[in-house]
């Protein structure tokens, strides 16, 4: 590939700007007085801190998991710090006009404007910096629909039934080695409950920041549809640029019951390393989702960022009738890493489920599509259907399919549809010789690729998708 | 308009442009005849700056301007345009939003205003109308699934839309039948406004019946060899390019 590629793949992270705000961070380590602490620093009931603890102990029984196709030095666990809180969250501000000014520059640097959201978007925000939520708008608003978002701390006071019932419910304490490191040292996240038959006013939306060095992040989200209920919730993600490598192990949980409908959109743009591969985010995630009866989730992704990324949003399809999607996006430049995909578990009859995903690689960078669709003996009349597409950029980078089918029902249907092509120089000149440049046809080429997951995600967040591909792709024509 | 001195090109090392001259006013249509392998399609890469086409001597300047230094966009911007003999396929982006942003950054570079959805539109439809291409053609991906006539008509529907100073078609006969044929040269015909000019590169000299050149040259070997009105063509059509020797004369059959 031309040099234009090149060029435009070694484009510099955007939100790489470290901002100076004096914080409380725990010194580096993590044994059982740590959680202690946090559970404390938390003011948390009992029955979490013990949920916390067996969590530890379970995830000290565990090893790291190493199928995945990453490759990257081990994590020392005893060099992360497991809380930072900016120090003029003490006195939790009421409203946006109590923010640090300086805080609020950070979210305007990243092109969240709050107080613009608040008065136009009509989009509420809960901002996790670091590890503790900022500010959460239009909880009025909500609140009049019956709707609770706040962050997960908050929840464990006000509504600990809600929480005790199902926190640990779809991501069991010690489903694996990074849920239950997030089980034992969380420290914030957000927490959704849309009561029976309501269709939420508007669309939730959580913006996740690293500031502090060396610590890492573990949120948890859970999000409880009731019975017929709708919402729509929009997740982002970035960090300052730093020659250490961050860990970022979070979980969410969706519950959808009988007839609810949850959509989770996620634009994930941690810093993803240098083009040497120093520094960068380690992305260790569990997400998944369980559908009841006639209920639908739907996970859409545009991951861009992140040095290693190990993630498969899944939906355990317990209802009849229920259905599960998953639509993705994942972008890998530089010498970034990516193993991610889904898993569609069909329990109940007529059970169905879509995987749309879309891997683009370039520069020296592994994009790895990894997925099971799983027929249980009881899913009469279940069908899945998936599409699985790559796109390479450039002659250094790979991309890999791993898709495991696994089917115990005669009458289940499972259709799998793969393809890999090649940004050619044919496509560039043709473009050039339209009077477009490189980058601007490389970055029209791969939206062309992604366009079915960029229609499934919410207006505003498809045009910061296709933003953010631009801009991750700047220099990568070659 | 074009004006080609001396020029002498290669692919992988391998020389295919010996010394070619060729000077193009406006308003004129010069057709490039000869047999397979003398360079025909390689002239229309080498003018356009395709990578991997390299120019060893020589000079060619358009418009007045120095065309060898300029980027493949900046070359296109500068009014030149190429229309393909195989265009190759971009699935997933609408020919209407290719050829939006394509007729945009050639109006930004002349400094004009960005047309409008609207006004886009309007234009492509009139375009597609012209080459009897159904209006559906914009919202498929550019040349995706498109038959081998189908891509001949977008590509002269595109040359109509971006209104380029020099045209160069590149074999946009073969493959045709006979009313594709007409519906392609009416299209190319329609753009002859005495300013715009043309290099027409065919392999047989059934496209001159329809688009009429003021000029016919013979390539060979790298090399025009011979260059003569409208009537020459006609000759190589009785005789084919047995005058060019020995050497020719398989080539041809």
């Amino acid at each position: 590939m031309s040099e234009q590629i090149e060029q435009a793949l070694s484009k510099q992270y955007e939100a790489g700007f470290y901002s100076e705000i004096e914080s409380d961070t725990f010194e580096n380590g993590l044994d059982e007085s740590i959680i202690r602490r946090i559970s404390a620093m938390k003011n948390e009931p009992k029955w979490m801190l013990e949920w916390r603890l067996k969590a530890y102990h379970s995830w000290l029984e565990m090893e790291e998991p190493d199928w995945a196709h990453v490759d990257y030095p081990k994590v020392d666990y005893q060099a992360i710090s497991y809380y930072s809180s900016p120090k003029s969250m003490k006195d939790k501000p009421k409203s946006l006009d109590e923010v640090d000014p300086e805080l609020l520059d950070v979210y305007n640097k990243l092109g969240i404007p709050l107080h613009e959201q608040e008065m136009l978007a009509g989009v509420a925000v809960d901002a996790v910096f670091d590890s503790v939520s900022v500010v959460t708008t239009f909880r009025e608003k909500l609140h009049e629909a019956g709707v609770i978002f706040c962050p997960i701390s908050e929840a464990i006071q006000k509504y600990p039934e809600l929480v005790k019932k199902y926190i640990g419910s779809v991501v069991p304490r010690s489903d694996n080695y990074f849920a239950a490191l997030n089980s034992a040292v969380f420290t914030d996240g957000s927490f959704v409950y849309i009561p029976k038959g309501v269709r939420c006013p508007m669309e939730l939306s959580t913006y996740f920041r690293i500031n502090e060095q060396n610590t890492g992040q573990f949120e948890r989200t859970l999000i409880i549809a009731d019975e017929g209920s709708h919402v729509s919730y929009l997740e982002g993600c970035t960090a300052p640029q730093r020659d250490e490598n961050q860990l970022h192990a979070a979980v969410v949980e969706l519950v959808a019951m009988d007839k609810a409908n949850i959509k989770y959109s996620t634009v994930q743009n941690w810093y993803p390393g240098d083009e040497n591969g120093k520094g960068g985010i380690y992305n260790f995630v569990t997400k998944r989702g369980i559908c009841h009866n006639d209920a639908k989730i739907s996970w859409t992704q545009v991951e861009t960022g992140s040095a290693v990324t190990w993630k498969y949003p899944s939906c355990v399809l317990k209802g009849d009738n229920s259905v599960g999607e998953f639509y993705s996006v994942a972008l890998t430049r530089g010498r970034q890493q990516a193993d991610t995909g889904t898993k569609m578990i069909h329990l109940g009859k007529n059970t169905r489920s879509t995987i749309i995903s879309k891997g683009i690689s370039a520069g020296k960078s592994n994009n790895a599509y990894r997925g099971l669709v799983q027929m249980g003996p009881k899913s009469d009349g279940a069908r899945n259907f998936t599409q699985c597409d790559s796109l390479l950029i450039g002659d250094q980078c790979g991309a890999h399919t791993f898709p495991y089918i696994e089917s115990r029902n005669p009458s289940a249907i499972v259709e799998h549809e793969a393809t890999t092509s090649k940004v050619s120089d044919e496509q560039l000149f043709l473009a050039q010789q339209r009077g477009l440049d490189a980058e601007k046809a490389v970055s029209m080429i791969v939206n062309g690729f992604c366009k079915e997951v960029f229609k499934e995600l919410p207006m505003e967040f498809a045009v910061e998708a296709g933003k953010l591909l631009e801009i991750s792709l700047e220099g990568s024509v070659g | 308009m074009l004006s080609i001195d001396n020029l002498h090109a290669s692919v992988e090392d391998k020389t295919i442009i010996k010394g070619l001259n060729l000077e193009v006013k406006p308003g004129e249509v010069h057709a490039i005849m000869g047999p397979n392998g003398a360079g025909k399609s390689t002239l229309g890469y080498v003018l356009s700056g395709r990578e991997g086409y390299e120019v060893n001597e020589g000079a060619v300047k358009l418009n007045g301007k120095d065309l060898l230094e300029l980027e493949v966009e900046e070359r296109a911007r500068e009014g030149l345009f190429l229309a393909f003999q195989y265009p190759v396929e971009i699935p997933g982006v609408s020919n209407m939003e290719f050829l939006k942003e394509s007729v945009n950054a050639l109006r930004e570079h002349r400094g004009e205003e960005p047309l409008t959805a609207a006004e886009f539109l309007k234009k492509a439809k009139a375009a597609c109308k012209q080459v009897n291409l159904p209006l559906d053609f914009l919202k498929r991906g550019v040349n995706e699934g498109f038959s081998g006539g189908e891509k001949k008509r977008n590509e002269i529907m595109q040359m109509i839309l971006l209104e380029p100073s020099l045209c160069i078609l590149d074999e946009s006969d073969s493959g045709l039948d006979v009313d594709a044929l007409q519906v392609v040269a009416d299209g190319v015909n329609s753009q002859r406004d005495g300013q715009r000019s043309f290099i027409v590169v065919t392999h047989y000299q059934r496209l001159l019946d329809y688009i009429k050149p003021d000029f016919v040259h013979i390539l060979a070997d790298g090399k025009i060899v011979k260059s003569g009105d409208a009537s020459l063509a006609l000759e190589v059509e009785k005789s084919g390019y047995a005058f060019l020797g020995k050497a020719y004369e398989e080539a041809d059959a």
